[in-house]
């Protein structure tokens, strides 16, 4: 068995954090673990996607495109971008936050307006959800990556507990509390 | 217990084991968590070097002193520090010497694609490619014993996705290594004519056994399953690989230099089909050609970019991935490029720029993103230093006239890198010009890392700053000036006075990162509808928080963090900033 999930957001939204969780958190049920992460310019307000993959043995560290078991997009647009990864089958989670691309600020692209009919007609198997609310309702907007996880735990075969330790160890220090409550409501959302 | 590491991290950890004493290296990107992972250990002596040639001199020569010692760097760091590469390897080494080289395929931060595994070739140094995060920590061990076996520095390659890959990786106890004494002996030490060329005979030597180390070494790992097909790879190639075809047999290469043309023999002897799957430069096809070994490679396979799972599986069986979105029309999707962050110094000071339509000659950091769209006001960006240098390349070909309409850009750590010389031969070729130094008090796109120009060493501390206003004036420098480049006005009217001014001019650009734990902006800009004529000139700055949807101008709260420099833009006072 081995569990491919691909992250996709836009760079600073925290999706490199949501990446270690999952990490974390599949590491300690002592599963062999992967993770990709993105550095340098493409960090900087572009596209970025990670990858975690857990399992028996776990051989490429970079899911190939239609495997993925999970699909946790942090905004619209890069749902639609990157669902070329998810399997048929799989499970998309993605928030319905829209953030312009500078080819859209600059009036040289339009934003697609029907990008939740789309994926809902598309992919069986989708959980749309206004996680930047929810993050807002946990006490700040940069708790959207534990409302997502939250989501993506209760589908998942690693326990709650596992998840919330996970979480307070990889969260900052002074985020941890924000981060379970966001967590909890992630992971109640239906 | 097995701990998840990135690569670089599991290489840091491998320098802590091996003893290593001392670590001078410059950040890029994909190879600066190693050294950022090293600062933590205080066993190891670490610094930020100005750049990647003094780094690879001071590491070499507490290699010479006899401490273990390591160097990393990026991919084109390398070129920067080809000259002390090449005349180390004749020299070799007391105590062991490492140098850590990431490549970046498909150039995820990278302004080329170039292949380190042709400098280790042309530097006659033996050179290593883990694949995961454990053989980079196991690799980066073994690299010191066979430093000092061979008297040679050893590379090590790895790449954007080993770096940037965290998996499982056992650690071990640091074996303490004593300092080796230290003899004077100017024929190994001392690189004159007779006695390199006593040297460049040993070297020559040297690949000759490293050859025969290579074939039976247990770095290569020959594994014979299926004898209709193999496989020979090395680095992340390999796992992509073993993916597609778990039952090949397979040759993984852990030493990329020098290859083992017996081993490559006594492979293709047992196998009927070869692949050769290596991202970028053929290399390895080309021994196994030269060789006679008949292997398939890039005539399916691209030079260019980086590989995948499906690629190679779609080369070798044409296999098409699932996709939900087979008949949908991507064209449509807008690209989502990099672009500077909310509250980035540097957005003022590219709007500035762009507003006086000058020629900019621009550098490697984040404020190449002033280049892109809206503020698209770079004109070239060759390397790091070059935004100096390049300026006095249009002086030279276009003549002082056309310098009234011509500026200079680059960051602090890179003006500090390889900016200086560049300003001096402006000054001492009585070239004229101004330069703008971009100074936001940190190394930004590699993460955050200090330099000289902000006066903090590595571990966050006091050190002695450099006074830039002092080096400029010492170096014959005369006209210098600080603006705050959120005072769009000033810095307009400074940039235009010194463009004017035929002599060489330094303005110092300084605010900043916003990302800096020390900047604290508060509060949210918004927007009053009232007095909004939806000019858009806000939406000019290219600031990811702004946009117009609506048929009206709207600030995202999420992205907005206070900055306030579209406050500064608006003409008709319809951005006001409330604070929280």
């Amino acid at each position: 068995m081995v569990k491919s999930i691909v992250i996709a957001g836009v760079g600073g939204q925290g999706t490199l954090l949501a990446s270690r969780l999952i990490g974390e958190a599949a590491t300690s049920k002592g599963y062999d673990v992967k993770v990709s992460e993105v550095h340098g310019m493409a960090q900087r307000g572009g596209s970025v996607i990670t990858y975690v993959r857990y399992g028996d043995e776990v051989i490429s560290p970079i899911i190939p495109l239609g495997e993925a078991d999970v699909l946790i997009a942090f905004e619209q647009l890069e749902a639609l971008r990157w669902l070329k990864y998810l399997k048929k089958g799989g499970l998309l989670i993605s928030s319905t936050q829209k953030i312009d691309p500078m080819p859209v600020i600059t009036s040289k692209m339009e934003y697609p307006d029907d990008i939740v009919e789309v994926l809902s007609e598309k992919v069986e198997n989708c959980i749309f959800i206004d996680a930047l609310s929810l993050a807002v309702k946990a006490g700040s907007t940069k708790a959207v990556n534990s409302i997502l996880i939250g989501r993506m735990a209760k589908d998942s075969d690693i326990d709650k507990d596992t998840w919330i330790k996970a979480l307070k160890k990889i969260a900052p220090l002074k985020f941890i509390d924000l981060n379970i409550i966001a967590f909890e409501l992630g992971y109640n959302f239906s | 217990m097995k701990q998840l590491l990135l690569a670089n991290e599991a290489v840091a950890r491998g320098l802590y084991e091996a003893g290593v004493k001392v670590v001078s290296s410059y950040p890029g990107t994909p190879s600066t968590e190693i050294t950022e992972a090293v600062s933590k250990y205080k066993e190891i002596d670490s610094e930020w070097a100005p750049n990647e040639k003094v780094a690879l001199e001071v590491a070499a020569t507490s290699a010479i002193a006899g401490a273990r010692s390591f160097c990393a760097m990026k991919h084109v760091g390398l070129n920067v520090a080809a000259d002390p590469l090449f005349t180390m390897s004749y020299i070799g080494v007391n105590a062991g010497l490492l140098i850590a080289v990431a490549d970046d395929p498909g150039m995820h931060s990278s302004q080329n694609e170039q292949d380190s595994r042709h400098y280790a070739k042309a530097s006659k140094i033996i050179m290593l490619e883990p694949s995961d995060s454990q053989e980079a920590k196991d690799f980066t061990k073994v690299a010191y014993d066979i430093s000092e076996q061979f008297d040679t520095p050893v590379l090590l390659r790895l790449s954007t996705r080993v770096s940037h890959s965290q998996s499982l990786t056992s650690f071990e106890e640091r074996q303490e290594k004593p300092l080796n004494s230290y003899v004077k002996n100017t024929q190994k030490n001392v690189m004159m004519p007779a006695m390199a060329r006593v040297k460049h005979e040993i070297i020559e030597k040297r690949i000759e056994e490293q050859k025969e180390f290579a074939y039976s070494s247990n770095l290569n790992k020959m594994e014979i399953k299926d004898k209709k097909v193999g496989f020979i790879s090395s680095g992340i190639a390999f796992q992509y690989s073993k993916e597609v075809m778990p039952d090949a047999s397979y040759l993984k290469l852990g030493i990329s230099y020098p290859l083992s043309e017996k081993l490559l023999k006594e492979f293709a002897s047992q196998v009927e089909k070869i692949y050769v799957i290596e991202e970028l430069e053929p290399i390895i096809e080309e021994t196994c050609k030269a060789i006679g070994i008949n292997v398939i490679g890039k005539e399916i396979l691209p030079i260019t970019g980086e590989y995948s799972v499906d690629l190679i599986r779609n080369r070798i069986f044409g296999n098409e991935p699932f996709n939900y979105l087979s008949d949908y029309d991507m064209s449509k999707v807008p690209l989502r490029p990099p672009v500077m962050c909310p509250g980035c110094p540097h957005r003022g000071l590219f709007y500035a720029l762009k507003k006086l339509k000058l020629t900019v000659t621009g550098d490697i950091g984040c404020y190449t993103l002033g280049a892109l769209d809206p503020l698209s006001s770079i004109d070239t960006s060759i390397c790091m230093g070059s935004g100096i240098s390049s300026l006095h390349g249009f002086n030279k070909a276009r003549g002082n006239d056309f310098m009234k309409k011509c500026v200079g850009v680059i960051g602090d750590s890179t003006f500090v890198h390889s900016g200086i010389t560049g300003l001096i031969d402006i000054v001492y070729n009585r070239g004229v010009g101004t330069v703008i130094v971009l100074d936001n008090s940190i190394t930004g796109m590699t993460g955050h890392q200090n330099n000289p120009m902000n006066g903090l060493d590595i571990s966050g501390n006091a050190t002695t700053q450099i006074d830039i206003e002092l080096l400029a004036k010492s170096i014959g420098v005369r006209r210098v000036k600080v603006i705050d480049p959120f005072n769009i006005k000033e810095s307009i009217s400074v940039i235009k006075e010194e463009v004017e001014t035929m002599e060489p001019s330094l303005i110092i650009a300084r605010r900043p990162c916003a990302l800096l734990k020390t900047v604290k902006y508060t509060g949210k800009v918004y927007v009053n509808r009232e007095k909004c004529i939806k000019c858009k000139a806000c939406m000019s700055i290219g600031c990811l928080a702004i946009s117009f949807k609506n048929n009206q101008i709207e600030i995202d709260e999420s992205l907005c963090n206070g900055c306030g420099l579209c406050i500064n833009v608006c003409k008709f006072n319809a951005l006001v900033k409330k604070e929280e």
